[in-house]
């Protein structure tokens, strides 16, 4: 299952606040770990919402609205997508994070849609090893 | 947290842990069996406990420390067990039995890596290779036995049996808990990732039934193998099958049509593709070349893989680079099953009857008889030769050879399409 783990934008992330070298190594830590587990898929840090904007739809009408925004606890300061087995999984890992930010802070967990039927590999360059491997499979049985 | 909400939390951590926890006690104990055993008693102390005192801040250390108190009781059990051998005269069995931990020599170890030693272990040749996947699974995946049994469809009780019969084998020949140097090492590691892809293989086309995929196992194993990258970084097959993995399990969502029929390929709809897979595939595969070295069979592969990820359409496939590097392929493993791959990348560089030339040779080869690969491919370049009656009879062939049903109606539709006049649609 993928999900993809929210980390929540605050004032001091807003304000462009740089993390200290303390919780980079923190972090550094935490993700090679993830990397290790075989967790990690992608993950990235966000600017503030200063540089960035928001397009608004209403019909065929569009409206650019630029950034910074206000309402901080709504906004993402960066992201991670993650390979567990479940939503606990996740929240095992989640619990196991630094702080991301000096004051109080909050990370989401929301779920990726995957498909989960998946369809053959008929072209025989997909099955090749897999043939390779069965016989000699059957050879040590 | 309520009952049920906690029970799924401690899976969740004993997913996480337990690899760690198993290859930390192994080092101790000095036997993989008792380590997973000693890991299991953690999880029902914690199963009964923390239901009520709620779950540890720090659940790892928790479990670890439950598991290392029984360690312990179980080394002093064993020393009196030994004390009686003695009296009994039984010295030399006494020995053996006890395997005492040396547990300064463990902490002075160069490659202090439990976690490779464990791997290591778990695929060790001793065992015979469906052995070696279900303790890989367990011990390394933290899978219980009941999702190996439903993994592979097989009863749960025979994977029960099948991984207290390996760890009695490991224990039985006295397989040490370390990591091959050496000579040794290259033929060990080749094991481990045989397993690998073999788990991942058996998610990705599966080999019966009436599902083309069991995606769960697919995850799994390319979990597996990014744990595998990360504990031998610098072997350049490891990030060979690791590249090799991400590109087909980017391809998941669009090999299968609405109505669950498989889609081939060349067929398939290239937006669908993951292509965040992609990349971690393709950064997987310079990783490979980076090492250097001489390619070896998944960096290969996984570099075919790569041409079809790089086309942005199927007409922009690179299908001369792929024959070369089937023909490279064919050199470091030479089999009648890369040939006819080469043959099909032949014919679509350079026609059908190039690649016809290379699999009327096949047609003879022993070892592809009831392969349902070869009169598949066979009856497909003879249909774009406009030869439909010889593709006919090679489709239905193909068909009545395959086990898997959904692709036996594929091979009958092109089959009967043939038998109608019209080349059939094919790759």
């Amino acid at each position: 299952m993928r999900f993809m783990i929210l980390i929540k934008a605050t004032k001091d992330s807003e304000a462009g606040v740089m993390p200290s070298e303390q919780l980079l190594t923190e972090m550094g830590k935490f993700n090679e770990e993830l990397v290790k587990a075989g967790v990690m898929v992608a993950g990235e840090g966000l600017h503030p919402s200063t540089k960035g904007a928001r397009i608004r739809f209403s019909g065929e009408k569009r409206t650019v609205v630029d950034g910074p925004f206000t309402e901080t606890k709504e906004l993402i300061a960066g992201f991670w997508i993650w390979d567990v087995k479940s939503k606990e999984e996740a929240i095992e890992w989640v619990k196991r994070c630094p702080n991301p930010m000096y004051e109080d802070s909050e990370i989401e967990i929301r779920q990726v849609f995957t498909a989960d039927d998946f369809g053959p590999a008929l072209t025989p360059e997909l099955r090749e090893q897999e043939e390779r491997l069965r016989a000699q499979t059957a050879e040590k049985k | 947290m309520t009952a049920p909400d906690v029970h799924r939390t401690i899976h969740a951590v004993f997913r996480i842990e337990s690899a760690r926890l198993i290859a930390g006690l192994a080092r101790m104990v000095r036997d993989v069996g008792l380590a997973e055993e000693l890991a299991q008693d953690a999880l029902v102390a914690a199963l009964e406990r923390w239901p009520e005192s709620g779950v540890p801040d720090k659940p790892g250390a928790w479990l670890m420390a439950t598991a290392k108190r029984r360690a312990i009781d179980e080394l002093r059990r064993s020393k009196r067990l030994e004390r009686k051998h003695e009296e009994l005269g039984h010295e030399i069995e006494a020995q053996h039995a006890l395997a005492a931990p040396d547990l300064d020599a463990a902490l002075d170890d160069d490659v202090g890596d439990d976690l490779l030693r464990l791997v290591f272990t778990a695929c060790h040749p001793v065992l015979s290779t469906e052995a070696q996947v279900a303790l890989t699974l367990r011990l390394l995946g933290g899978l219980t036995t009941e999702e190996i049994a439903r993994a592979f469809l097989v009863p749960e009780p025979t994977v029960a049996q099948r991984i207290v019969r390996a760890k009695r084998t490991l224990a039985e020949a006295r397989v040490p808990f370390e990591v091959p140097r050496g000579a040794e090492l290259a033929p060990r590691l080749s094991s481990v990732l045989q397993v690998i892809y073999l788990v991942f293989n058996e998610g990705y086309s599966a080999t019966a039934g009436g599902d083309w995929m069991r995606p769960a196992l697919c995850e799994d194993a390319l979990r597996l193998g990014r744990i595998v990258a990360e504990l031998v970084p610098k072997e350049p097959e490891v990030h060979g099958l690791v590249a090799l993995l991400e590109i087909q399990a980017s391809r998941s969502r669009a090999r299968v049509g609405p109505s669950g029929e498989p889609i081939l390929l060349l067929d398939q709809n290239r937006a669908r593709w993951d292509h965040l897979l992609i990349r971690r595939g393709l950064a997987a595969l310079e990783r490979a070349e980076a090492l250097g070295g001489a390619r070896g069979p998944y960096a290969l592969q996984a570099a075919i893989a790569a041409c079809h990820a790089r086309a942005r359409a199927a007409a922009e496939t690179d299908w001369a680079r792929i024959a070369a590097l089937y023909a490279a392929l064919a050199q470091v493993t030479p089999s009648p099953v890369v040939e006819l791959n080469r043959a099909v990348a032949l014919s679509m560089a350079f026609g059908p009857a190039a690649g016809l030339a290379v699999v009327d040779a096949l047609t003879s080869e022993r070892s592809l008889e009831g392969y349902h690969l070869l009169p598949s491919v066979r009856g497909d370049l003879l249909a774009k030769l406009g030869r439909l009656d010889e593709a006919r009879v090679e489709l239905e062939r193909a068909a009545s050879l395959t086990r898997n049903t959904r692709e036996r109606d594929l091979l009958l539709a092109r089959a009967a399409a043939c038998a109608g006049g019209s080349a059939p649609p094919s790759r």
